[in-house]
């Protein structure tokens, strides 16, 4: 069968260019959650080609044998029931395998939904990203100011992103420094990641959320410490301060460039406080302090 | 004149304006078709009114091989559009409409019917019934989910298509962001389907619960009538979420609730747990029949028994139950935190385990065989390691950490065809070839439907593999255009020749279909693969009545018995068939229940309520209506059976 031959390079092919080519963005990490989930794929892409391999092994070695022209016409085929030691194999080594990336999997959990290791003992920077169609809205309480559709960051922090929508769901997502997470209308969700080195990367919303979602896209900078301390004070200087009638304009649906402003939203319009399920902090679900009940929503 | 504005189309093009004309004059050439050859009779008696369960089958072949080439088209227009970076060939908006209908036809009503078409051919003749347990019903399931494709299919002539994706997620297919009415079609076309198929799922159980042949137990059923077993019984535990689901959105639609909207304590997430809870066992649905198919077939042409038939059914069995208990899997990304996820990650990977236990059966069925390279069989051959990379990859989504960067991505778009063109389409298309002759008494075409099963298989993989790239690279699902800078461009290139190929493919079924008609041979026996189990004991094309004699049967693979260990299948003397009667109601409560639907969708009010009277009539009167069926008699049933053994 040549066609098994040709599936076979197709797939390594396949696993050369994932493996090998260093720009796929997912597996080019720039912080340590894009890592361990970079670190995941590879892990499980690995186990699985072995899978693959064994299966395509098989079905390889059975047709070259077992086909009709290969053998006596008078040839009547064995009748086989099931063997349970045959089965118990067939049964026992995918649960091996299973159990083994449950196992990663579960601590990747965990390790995705906390405080990026290497960074515990540093005070995160809070930072509000809300998406409205069909841009996104960076607020930072800490700084007392507020961007658009562009993201600055500094290197040497955890960065605790709590996410909602003033639309439709949404998905806060860049690829180099982690895995994406919900933004939706009703409740707040947190997203910790951090960024080892300064770069500029490609951030935006995966979620379909209606006409302009292709163009709903943001630009990330991450800066050493001093160089975001040195632009928080350029913006306080030079920016416009965010009025409520401002940024009510700036929910009307449609694109818009960055945008820099003085004050945050926050005061004007807190975040939806909500918690659906799931949360540990439902008695706080009545207040309408925004910063503290919001920042409990994490799952620990 | 304001009236007749809602039926506008909110965002026309040339293809819209073209679409009409085109659908005018199909309906017009239909019509005086039928008038000049003086078929509409035929068409009443024979088709419009049957309960034979084999002349539905085929109705919902015919359907869902129509839908296919529907969705197949607007495939081919999103590859097209993505084929090159800022292409301008789709705008946004036509893009969304695109792949939302994309989806729809093509699980709703592509595979569904497709695999109805199936298990209404096949099972009554492998379990050696003489219907299906509610012919009726059975008719009536077939032209509610009819009626449900047409009533969407006319959305993007008529008031514009729904745009909202496949998931339709709130809010954003509430009233607030899609104002059209194109997600009032999504709602009531799948509801009216969905109640057909629930029903289906109701025949099915009963029929094969209730009607299998003497000797026939559970354990020596055929593993198709397994496979869609448990497929019907997991139709009837996950339609009715789908159903509420539905229901509740086209509440929140039409008459101003507040379940999934923004404001007022909406809650869009429970939306999307709704239909997940319905979808994902509706993938299960979809590949348990499909697995069937390639055991029916990998068994007859490897010459060999189905090795470890108790594992199969166990596996299938476990599948079900699990099915069930991993719809969170479909957004980890939504924020319910490391515990849940866990807990969904390890039930979704576990339920790879019983998959696997199956690839491997197969392997071991065809070890020590005599394997024939037929169409069928080619099909599986090529299924067994396009669906084990669909598989795997699925392994690799179910790490919910990792999924943070696969979800919404090409990734998972190339994993679901991955496992649902090699699983699900290439298996009907085997189970279509294998079973043509049951079902028109000659054969296709093995030559053309080599070529396309080559061309089928190359195509996805040229079409696919590379969205896996992509998807690491970036490219998020449902985006109309990506600049160049992206370098998505010459891997979707890569992409949309193999649409092409595909494409290709599948008109090749249709010029075979073509070809076989003119020029296969009508000489054929009842068994022409040298199959194994009950449905090749009675003739090609099956009488109406399908067995003169109900067979008693010994084990799973009934006719091999009778062929190789000499047991008798058809004991004793003709006597007369009792058979249900052919009924208009079906259809014609069907097409109140497009007029229903189409009333909801514009909020036509009147008739909207006149038609809810008119389906309730409907079903008062069948209360108290007597209809005894009617009776073949032996003099029939000779002549019937000596005129089919001359065709031989």
């Amino acid at each position: 069968m040549k066609g098994k031959w040709i599936l076979l390079s197709v797939f390594f092919t396949l696993a050369t260019v994932l493996t090998g080519c260093e720009r796929l963005l997912v597996l080019d990490p720039k912080g340590p959650q894009a890592a361990r989930q970079a670190q995941d794929i590879m892990l499980s892409i690995g186990i699985m080609s072995g899978i693959v391999l064994v299966v395509f092994a098989l079905l390889i070695f059975i047709l070259l044998k077992y086909r009709a022209s290969k053998q006596r016409p008078d040839y009547e085929p064995p009748h086989m029931e099931g063997n349970i030691w045959v089965e118990a194999i067939c049964v026992g080594i995918p649960v091996i395998i299973v159990a083994y990336l449950s196992f990663v999997s579960v601590q990747s959990n965990y390790i995705v939904e906390a405080t990026p290791q290497g960074y515990e003992d540093k005070e995160p920077l809070v930072i509000y990203a809300s998406s409205s169609d069909w841009k996104w809205h960076f607020s930072y309480p800490e700084e007392n100011i507020e961007t658009v559709n562009y993201l600055y960051i500094p290197t040497d922090r955890p960065i605790e992103f709590k996410l909602y929508s003033y639309g439709p769901i949404t998905s806060f997502w860049i690829p180099q420094l982690g895995g994406q997470k919900y933004a939706m209308s009703d409740m707040v969700t947190t997203l910790h990641l951090a960024a080892d080195v300064p770069g500029e990367f490609m951030g935006r919303n995966a979620n379909f959320s209606g006409k302009g979602f292709a163009e709903n896209t943001f630009e990330v900078t991450a800066m050493s410490p001093t160089k975001f301390v040195e632009w928080v004070d350029e913006v306080k200087e030079t920016a416009d301060p965010l009025t409520e009638e401002k940024f009510d304009q700036l929910l009307e649906p449609g694109h818009l460039g960055r945008m820099t402003f003085t004050g945050t939203h926050l005061d004007f319009m807190p975040p939806p406080n909500h918690n659906h399920g799931s949360s540990d902090d439902e008695s706080d679900g009545e207040s309408h302090n925004e910063d503290e009940n919001q920042s409990e929503h994490s799952e620990h | 004149m304001e009236f007749f504005e809602r039926f506008a189309v909110p965002h026309p093009s040339i293809a819209i304006y073209a679409s009409m004309v085109a659908i005018g004059l199909t309906m017009v050439a239909i019509v005086a078709g039928l008038t000049y050859f003086k078929k509409w009779g035929y068409l009443w008696r024979e088709w419009l009114t049957t309960v034979d369960h084999k002349r539905i089958g085929i109705m919902y072949l015919i359907s869902a091989l129509i839908m296919l080439f529907r969705g197949g088209v607007d495939a081919i227009m999103m590859r097209a559009q993505l084929s090159a970076p800022e292409n301008t060939l789709l705008d946004a908006q036509h893009y969304n409409e695109i792949f939302t209908t994309h989806g729809v036809v093509m699980i709703i009503f592509m595979a569904m019917p497709f695999i109805f078409a199936m298990m209404n051919i096949v099972i009554p003749l492998q379990i050696g019934a003489r219907d299906v347990a509610f012919p009726r019903l059975n008719a009536l399931s077939f032209w509610l989910f009819f009626m449900g494709a047409m009533l969407f299919n006319i959305s993007f002539v008529v008031g514009g298509s729904p745009d909202a994706g496949w998931t339709s997620y709130f809010p954003l297919a509430g009233n607030e962001l899609s104002t059209s009415v194109g997600t009032n079609y999504y709602m009531i076309a799948i509801q009216i389907s969905g109640i057909g198929s629930l029903m289906t799922g109701i025949n099915m159980i009963t029929t094969i619960l209730k009607m299998r042949a003497p000797g026939m137990t559970l354990m020596k059923m055929p593993m198709f009538t397994w496979s869609s077993f448990i497929a019907n019984v997991i139709i009837v535990f996950a339609f009715p979420v789908l159903t509420i689901a539905l229901a509740l959105g086209t509440m929140d639609r039409l008459f101003g609730t507040q379940f999934f909207t923004i404001d007022n304590g909406g809650m869009d997430m429970l939306w999307a747990n709704l239909f997940w809870v319905w979808g994902h066992p509706e993938v299960y649905i979809l590949i348990l029949p499909a697995f069937g198919i390639y055991s029916e077939v990998i068994s007859t042409f490897s010459r060999k028994n189905l090795y470890g038939y108790k594992s199969m059914v166990a596996s299938m069995v476990i599948i079900s139950l699990m099915s069930f208990l991993v719809w969170a899997h479909h957004f980890f990304t939504m924020g319910q935190g490391a515990l849940t996820n866990s807990i969904f990650s390890i039930t979704t990977m576990a339920i790879a385990v019983p998959t696997g236990v199956k690839i491997f059966n197969w392997l071991l069925t065809m070890y020590k065989g005599k394997i024939e390279i037929t169409t069928p069989m080619l099909y599986s051959l090529l299924f067994i390691p396009l669906f084990t990379l669909g598989g795997v990859t699925g392994v690799m989504l179910a790490m919910s950490a990792a999924d943070y960067q696969y979800h919404n991505t090409m990734f998972l778009v190339a994993h679901f065809h991955n496992v649902i063109i090699p699983g699900v389409v290439f298996a009907m298309l085997a189970g279509l070839t294998y079973y043509w002759p049951k079902m028109f008494g000659f054969m296709l075409n093995e030559r053309i439907g080599k070529w396309t099963a080559w061309l089928l298989s190359i195509g996805f993989l040229l079409a696919f593999m590379p969205m896996y790239i992509t998807g690491l690279d970036g490219q998020a699902r449902r985006m109309y255009t990506y600049s160049e800078s992206t370098g998505f461009g010459p891997l979707n290139m890569v992409s949309f020749v193999g649409a092409i190929i595909m494409a290709i493919g599948f008109v090749l079924i249709v010029y075979n279909v073509y070809y076989s008609v003119r020029y296969a041979s009508r000489d054929i026996s009842a068994d022409p693969w040298d199959a194994r189990t009950l449905e090749w004991a009675t003739h090609n094309p099956v009488p109406e009545y399908n067995f003169a004699v109900l067979p008693e049967v010994k084990s799973s693979e009934a006719l091999w018995d009778a062929k190789k260990k000499g047991h008798v299948l058809f004991k004793g003397e003709y006597e007369e068939i009792h058979m249900p009667n052919n009924s208009g109601a079906p259809f014609i409560m069907s097409i109140i229940f497009f007029v229903l639907g189409f009333s909801l969708i514009f909020s036509l009010w009147i008739p909207a309520i006149i038609s809810i009277i008119g389906v309730f009539a409907f079903m008062t009167h069948r209360s108290f209506e007597q209809d005894h069926g009617h009776h073949i008699s032996v003099k029939e049933i000779e002549e019937t059976e000596t005129k089919m053994r001359g065709a031989k």
